[in-house]
């Protein structure tokens, strides 16, 4: 899992129908001193998080489908959790 | 899922079996600010994209689900056309 900023919303009417009703965000994925790694990916969102919130993501298709609740989805990255906090020594 | 555009179609007439009556076109990646990211690559369109227009692709063992229960051979493909997104600022 990664974690990433969430910097958008995206949407798209016409898509594939495993995706009816799920909510696709941008996210941009933080090193551990929250500056930028890599290129902003979009994710489906599995626990109603929001722009500008912290979040956990998951970047493989078996876990992302089950965050949206669906078998055998065309997915491959789901947020999976809103980041309270992370503690690093 | 990673957000491009469409920039081009690719014919093939002699492939593989399952890949029959299955668009295949050129995308380029882009960044949250429409900036190209990486390089081109080849997809198969599950939702009826066409060349200039800006999509979402997975890439991976999902691509081939829109075609279940088909399995195409295949390591990207078009899920979505994009509307719009926005950015936060």
């Amino acid at each position: 899992m990664q974690i990433a900023r969430v910097i958008g919303t995206v949407v798209s009417t016409q898509k594939h129908r495993k995706f009816e009703g799920a909510k696709l965000l941008l996210v941009q994925p933080l090193n551990m001193d929250d500056t930028p790694r890599g290129s902003a990916l979009l994710a489906v969102d599995g626990v109603g998080a929001g722009v500008r919130e912290r979040v956990l993501v998951v970047l493989e298709g078996r876990a992302a489908g089950e965050a949206l609740g669906k078998q055998a989805a065309p997915v491959d990255a789901a947020i999976i959790g809103i980041i309270d906090r992370v503690d690093l020594e | 899922m990673q957000l491009a555009r469409v920039i081009g179609d690719v014919i093939v007439t002699r492939k593989d079996e399952s890949l029959v009556g299955i668009k295949l076109l050129v995308l380029q990646p882009l960044t949250a600010r429409r900036e190209n990211a990486g390089r081109t690559l080849v997809a198969v369109d599950a939702v009826g994209a066409g060349v200039g227009e800006e999509v979402f692709f997975v890439r991976g063992r999902e691509a081939a689900f829109p075609f279940h229960p088909v399995e195409p051979p295949v390591d990207a493909s078009i899920v979505g056309i994009v509307d719009h997104w926005d950015l936060e600022t």
